[in-house]
């Protein structure tokens, strides 16, 4: 099993007790991870649940969070695209798509001909989703047995592997700044007890990073 | 009209709030990508905004996590919460950005005091 493979799943072990302590069943928490397959936005769907937010404000809170797919998807096309593709097969596919699906497409598909590449996707792509479904449900079970200590350590895990996988794929200035406006606006905003507090945070801190970076390039650009 | 997970009683409707609030706006994104393809500039500015949006979102729910957790958690000290991150990004940082060591470091830092 691959590195990233492997970190995937334990992020998927603290998704699990994170589910669990959110008020999703087994089933659901199941069906999550099957239907979205996206971390981030099953956990920014777990933390609305639990506040009671309205149906409308979770879809645009979630949507915000996955807005990195289509920069992915359309990457990722052109490489796993074959003779026989239809765009209708590639949206089917791209159900499959999420970062660590993405991360092997783009290092291994090259040394694999291209008839062979829609086959060689569905094959790993889908064998991730399932694997991480159950494991899902595992740690799901799993959380409802532990003492509290193990369980404040599976909850722990989904924070801070987002924490170092965001800062590790932040490459761009612009990326930084937001992940580090996000980390300080994010409690302070929730802190003021405004409803909207994940959206409001989301859109201010992006958008003060938009715009240091452009004026820090600016600035560049006269020197 | 108020929608929430909770609002419906019947056993279906989890699953539907699931596929309307979760599987459909994360899907539209992979397939507008697959019809955008490599049309889409990798620095327009639209792009880098939306990024840091996403991103700044993200990093919100994370400190949210750490600083106002749930469930058992949220029993742990908040001082304990923030002292295993720091470690945990030292590790990740000494380690040539391993997410494994900052993952393993920060979550041996939780697990020894809380056990100790």
């Amino acid at each position: 099993m691959s590195v990233p493979a492997f970190i995937l799943m334990m992020s998927y072990v603290g998704f699990g007790a994170l589910a669990r302590e959110s008020g999703f069943s087994l089933t659901q928490a199941a069906f999550s991870t099957a239907v979205i397959w996206a971390l981030p936005s099953q956990v920014v769907l777990a933390g609305a649940l639990a506040a009671g937010t309205s149906l409308g404000l979770v879809a645009l809170a979630v949507a915000l969070a996955s807005v990195r797919m289509t920069p992915m998807v359309a990457a990722w096309v052109p490489v796993v695209r074959g003779p026989k593709s239809t765009r209708f097969s590639l949206v089917l596919m791209s159900q499959f798509v999420a970062i660590t699906a993405w991360i092997v497409t783009m290092n291994r598909m090259p040394t694999i001909p291209r008839e062979g590449r829609g086959a060689f996707f569905m094959g790993f792509a889908s064998s991730l989703t399932v694997c991480n479904t159950l494991v899902t449900m595992l740690s799901f079970i799993v959380a409802g047995e532990l003492s509290d200590s193990w369980r404040a350590a599976l909850l722990f895990l989904t924070p801070i592997y987002f924490l170092t996988s965001l800062t590790a794929a932040a490459k761009l200035p612009s990326d930084r700044f937001a992940l580090l406006f996000g980390l300080i606006f994010g409690p302070l905003i929730y802190m003021t007890g405004i409803q909207l507090d994940l959206l409001l945070s989301g859109l201010l801190a992006g958008t003060l990073a938009f715009f240091v970076d452009k004026q820090i390039k600016k600035r560049a650009a006269h020197e | 009209m108020n929608l929430t997970f909770f609002s419906v009683d019947a056993w279906w409707w989890p699953y539907v709030f699931i596929l309307l609030a979760g599987s459909l706006p994360t899907n539209i994104w992979r397939w507008l990508g697959v019809f955008v393809g490599g049309a889409l500039r990798d620095d327009s500015d639209l792009l880098l905004w939306v990024r840091a949006v996403a991103s700044a979102l993200i990093a919100g729910v994370i400190s949210k996590l750490i600083l106002f957790p749930t469930g058992p958690l949220g029993d742990t000290s908040i001082l304990l919460r923030l002292g295993a991150t720091a470690i945990g990004m030292a590790a990740f940082w000494l380690c040539r950005k391993s997410i494994l060591a900052g993952v393993l470091a920060a979550e041996a830092v939780l697990l020894a005091a809380l056990f100790i």
